[in-house]
């Protein structure tokens, strides 16, 4: 008898085609009430940091440059009080095979998928993440779909996604396609059962640990550069990981005093799921869209239990507009000499911003960089904004209306992240981490504490506001 | 006719707009969910018939032929005026314009 391939077929099998994909049996690590064993989950699934160098290594991915804008340094000074402008660096993450630190993910999932014996491995991304995957896929000869939301229900597509489709391509992969809309789960999981692949997911413990490097690297760069730790390091947000495993990597190194800040771009009120409004962002990740639902709800991702858990590490979460990443991509390219894709320069944007509130010997590292091209590039990002109605002029950015306008700053001086309460970003974890529970019990708190990076007096005043029964 | 071998992306209708998800914004519940795929043609086809394609990892996919040997056609867009003005005004602000040399 042939299988039901129907929708609601497919998704109700989604535990067992999640089990058979991963290979982590997910289960063994929760616990009693709303909680699980994060760290078990990493140390039993995971490589160590010397394991995972080693991998790396032998694909070509890591130990990229590290830089000092010195010219943007000197230009944030202009506008920054006398005595303020911290040194700003860059790790250039673009020098990556396949273009961005993406690489670091993927060669630890792809390397683990080889070693259980998958023949192949799919991964559901319309990022960088998807041409990482299929980089890696083809070193170790194994097959790869990847499955990405591409166009609008028009066949309009967007031009960074389908750029994305073709460096897939490149590498030997199999891209699908879909219209907007979150149902590409359901294709998603289909194609798993159908071919058996390893679920090369974003968020698995491989996946995130494979970030850690990056942290270590910058700790050992800036120590062997400066004989110190960067007093801060921003990392663009979206799905959470490459904040999670930087941070992580970091910790790894001991560099436990430097600042973890967040940087998204503001795309607040457009709809992610929504078939008109897909087009009318100028941007297809590091945007608020994820990053605030997956700060404050890791476990909406792809797999049971995400490793990439944000709110644990960050200190800072800062937005900055699309109009001010764009002109901070160019002057990256005029001032700097280096051209690179706009959303690995989220960060950078509000490096620009919050180096002027910081001391002149203080020091913040931007941790990554993308890789640019035709359709990624500004100039095609802002082409295709503007065939869709958007109107781009210079201005005061915090004016922009998402989905309407671009404003770049008619001054540098204009250009200023915005501060998100992490307050409000805890109650909201705690909130939708408490939805999950009848009775909140003494282990749900010690939990709550640590996702959220929060003393126990916090997480206990949000409970009771919340009216959760205690145990 | 399109002859078998050839390569050609496919679309195919996998939830009718009656049949999207519940949580979805109204436009796009309006709207089916499509997807893409390329690969060879089984069987000689033609344009908008429905086909069977063999996809570059061997998988056999079933969809409305819809472009033969598909290419890319994105680039890197047209002259974007305020982009020139950008590193103007950075190098202005750090150099001081025109008499930087």
């Amino acid at each position: 008898m042939s299988k039901d391939f129907s929708y609601e077929a497919v998704m109700s099998r989604k535990p067992q085609i999640m089990k058979d994909s991963v290979g982590i049996d997910y289960a063994t690590f929760e616990a009693e009430g709303i909680g699980f064993d994060y760290e078990r989950m990493m140390k039993e699934t995971g490589y160590t940091l010397a394991e995972m160098q080693e991998i790396q290594g032998q694909t070509g991915v890591g130990n990229t440059p590290l830089l000092e804008m010195k010219n943007l340094t000197q230009l944030a000074r202009k506008f920054a009080p006398k005595g303020k402008g911290a040194r700003i660096f860059i790790k250039d993450e673009a020098s990556n095979p396949s273009g961005s630190f993406k690489a670091r993910r993927a060669a630890n999932a792809v390397y683990h998928a080889k070693k259980l014996g998958y023949k192949g491995v799919i991964a559901a991304t319309s990022g960088n993440y998807g041409a990482a995957v299929a980089s890696q896929a083809a070193m170790h000869g194994l097959k790869c779909i990847v499955v990405q939301e591409c166009y609008d229900s028009r066949y309009v597509g967007q031009p960074e996604i389908i750029e994305k489709a073709r460096k897939c391509e490149a590498y030997g992969a199999e891209v699908i396609q879909t219209s907007v809309g979150p149902e590409l789960f359901y294709v998603f999981l289909k194609l798993l059962e159908e071919t058996g692949y390893f679920n090369a997911s974003l968020y698995t413990p491989f996946g995130i640990a494979g970030v850690e490097t990056l942290g270590y690297e910058i700790a050992m760069q800036f120590r062997e550069r400066e004989g110190r730790d960067p007093d801060a390091v921003i990392c663009t947000n979206a799905g959470g990981g490459n904040l999670t495993g930087t941070a992580r990597g970091l910790i790894k190194a001991g560099a436990e005093n430097t600042k973890i800040i967040a940087a998204s771009v503001d795309l607040t009120g457009l709809h992610m799921a929504s078939d008109e409004q897909f087009n009318r962002k100028s941007f297809t990740t590091g945007h608020t869209g994820f990053g605030m639902p997956f700060a404050t709800n890791p476990d909406r991702s792809d797999v049971p239990r995400s490793a990439a858990r944000s709110l644990r590490y960050m200190d800072r979460y800062v937005l900055v507009n699309q109009g001010e990443v764009f002109l901070m991509t160019e002057l990256l390219a005029q001032m700097e000499g280096l051209e690179r894709g706009p959303a690995g320069n989220t960060a950078l944007a509000a490096a620009f911003s919050v180096a002027q509130d910081m001391n002149e010997d203080e020091t913040i590292l931007v941790q990554e960089t993308e890789y640019t091209g035709a359709g990624k590039h500004i100039n095609a990002q802002l082409t295709f904004a503007r065939k869709n109605g958007i109107e781009i002029f210079f201005g005061d950015p915090r004016k922009e209306e998402k989905g309407k306008n671009i404003i770049l700053p008619a001054d540098l001086s204009l250009l200023q992240a915005q501060e998100v309460d992490m307050n409000k970003l805890r109650k909201s974890l705690i909130k939708n981490a408490a939805s999950q529970a009848e009775t909140i019990t003494e282990e749900d708190i010690r939990y709550l504490m640590v996702e959220t990076k929060a003393s126990r007096e916090f997480v206990e005043k949000q409970l009771e506001n919340l009216g959760v029964n205690r145990q | 006719m399109i002859k078998k071998g050839t390569w050609v992306k496919i679309q195919d209708t996998i939830l009718e707009s009656g049949h999207r998800a519940p949580q979805l914004p109204e436009d796009t519940k309006k709207v089916p969910l499509i997807m893409w795929a390329k690969g060879f043609l089984q069987e000689d086809a033609e344009m908008n018939s429905v086909a069977t394609v063999k996809t570059i990892t061997g998988r056999l996919v079933k969809g409305q032929v819809m472009e033969v040997e598909p290419s890319y056609k994105h680039d890197f867009g047209d002259f974007v005026p305020e982009l020139l003005q950008v590193g103007i005004m950075g190098r202005k602000a750090l150099w001081g314009g025109e008499d930087h040399e």
